[in-house]
């Protein structure tokens, strides 16, 4: 049985309805929700603050060090609180994907603490949480060149989708999720990642449909920081 | 030509362009990529004739050279005295710069600041984010005893100080309080009744709250004239 019309009603190139908050987190230097369907990202940022083990200080700027996890409660198995190696490799390719963004020449000898954790998760949670992580980041007022904006695309059989959900992933047929994380100025793409089988024009035509889905992500991320200064400025 | 595409106090967002052409310098908080200006924080946008700069709205305070700031003596040494201003790295008041006494050789360093006590001193270094040398000896630096300690926003410090100090001399008036405003977001509250170092807290938190929005001073003095009957 061919794919040919998506589980949840969406048309093959929509996104899941999206939400955002900056500042949920009080205690943090800055943070932020990001929510893609029923995919809820957190992240919280510290710092720039002293780094121990002190060997990771680098004297000409500072670093990045991304933490992600996801609750246990965030599955439906549940998922063993502590690092895994699923999570230990989701925080490095997030760091690689909002490195280039960031300017830390200003904090040599510091790092910048990004935690970042799912409270339900329905696919897509690296994306979320890097979206998440890019909100959190400039609300904590690092020096950022962009934002940074991260979608899932897929194939569901043999249909090219964007923002796979799990029901999707665990199609029959096979499905393929490709993870893309792109600067929405320059276009960019800092993480591209694939798990799955896809032609090399497929993986086009998705990377093109991905850039396009974009430009909504951006635009949500610069409401949710506005929106948490509607009072001040113009 | 170059061109201007925000207005002034437009609330900006990181990577947003902020104006065209090579007539125009980047400020603090923006940069230049290629010929256009861009933004760096997520702040206001300011207009100083062809420099362009955000004023952040967020984050953690940086030490610059001059601040006066507030904090915590956590070690003494050989060297002198450190402090915790709530920056990554602790700042240094040598021993030289430790006082507005003389300090004789050998003497109970201890006598002069002990660990746990806090102080008002001034950034007179900063090297990188590690070295950060801080003196007792400028005026405004100051041994802090009996009295309150908030927490403020550190982007919030300059509303809170006002034009020329108009703001916290407006507070200072009406609550017979002695304030010290540290850079670093730190506030000292001191003197007079507890009844009106709280009323100071709450005006100050209102700046806090209110901070860049317009007619501030008149909305505090009204809070404050409503507050103190």
């Amino acid at each position: 049985m061919a794919y040919t019309k998506r589980s949840d009603g969406r048309k093959f190139d929509e996104i899941r309805p999206m939400e955002a908050k900056v500042g949920v987190i009080k205690r943090a230097t800055g943070s932020a929700m990001f929510k893609m369907g029923n995919t809820i990202a957190i992240a919280a940022v510290f710092g720039p603050r002293d780094v121990f083990p002190s060997f990771l200080q680098n004297n000409s700027r500072g670093i990045l060090r991304c933490h992600y996890d996801m609750m246990s409660f965030s599955v439906t198995e549940r998922k063993r609180p502590g690092p895994t190696r699923r999570s230990t490799e989701i925080s490095k390719v997030t760091e690689a994907a909002l490195m280039p963004i960031l300017d830390l020449s200003k904090f040599p000898n510091t790092g910048v603490d990004v935690y970042i954790n799912m409270l339900q998760a329905d696919a897509g949670t690296r994306t979320a949480g890097i979206n998440a992580a890019a909100l959190a980041l400039a609300d904590a007022g690092i020096p950022m060149k962009d934002l940074v904006c991260s979608v899932a695309v897929g194939k569901v059989g043999d249909k090219i989708c964007v923002d796979l959900t799990k029901e999707e992933e665990d199609f029959e047929e096979g499905a393929t999720d490709l993870p893309i994380a792109v600067l929405p100025r320059s276009g960019k793409v800092t993480l591209l990642q694939m798990d799955g089988k896809m032609t090399q024009k497929e993986i086009k035509e998705a990377l093109e449909m991905g850039k396009k889905s974009i430009q909504a992500i951006k635009k949500l991320q610069v409401k949710a920081l506005n929106d948490k200064y509607k009072e001040t400025g113009k | 030509m170059g061109k201007i595409l925000i207005e002034e106090r437009k609330l900006v967002v990181p990577g947003e362009e902020l104006a065209e052409g090579m007539d125009y310098l980047p400020g603090e908080g923006a940069f230049r990529e290629d010929d256009k200006i861009l933004s760096l924080k997520v702040g206001l946008a300011h207009i100083d004739n062809r420099l362009l700069k955000v004023i952040p709205l967020g984050g953690k305070y940086t030490p610059k050279d001059g601040d006066t700031i507030i904090g915590k003596i956590v070690d003494i040494g050989m060297f002198g005295w450190r402090v915790n201003f709530g920056w990554a790295f602790f700042a240094t008041i040598p021993l030289k710069d430790g006082s507005r006494d003389f300090i004789p050789n050998g003497a109970d360093l201890s006598q002069y600041y002990a660990i746990g006590d806090y102080v008002a001193a001034k950034i007179t270094k900063v090297v990188g984010s590690k070295i950060i040398d801080a003196s007792m000896k400028l005026p405004g630096t100051k041994k802090l005893t009996n009295g309150r300690l908030i927490e403020v926003q550190p982007t919030r410090v300059p509303r809170i100080i006002g034009k020329q100090g108009s703001m916290i001399s407006l507070i200072k008036e009406h609550t017979d309080c002695f304030i010290v405003v540290g850079q670093n977001g730190y506030v000292w509250i001191s003197g007079s009744e507890p009844d009106k170092q709280l009323l100071a807290v709450k005006a100050i938190r209102q700046v806090e709250k209110d901070a860049h929005g317009e007619g501030l001073t008149d909305k505090i003095s009204a809070f404050l004239k409503k507050e103190s009957k």
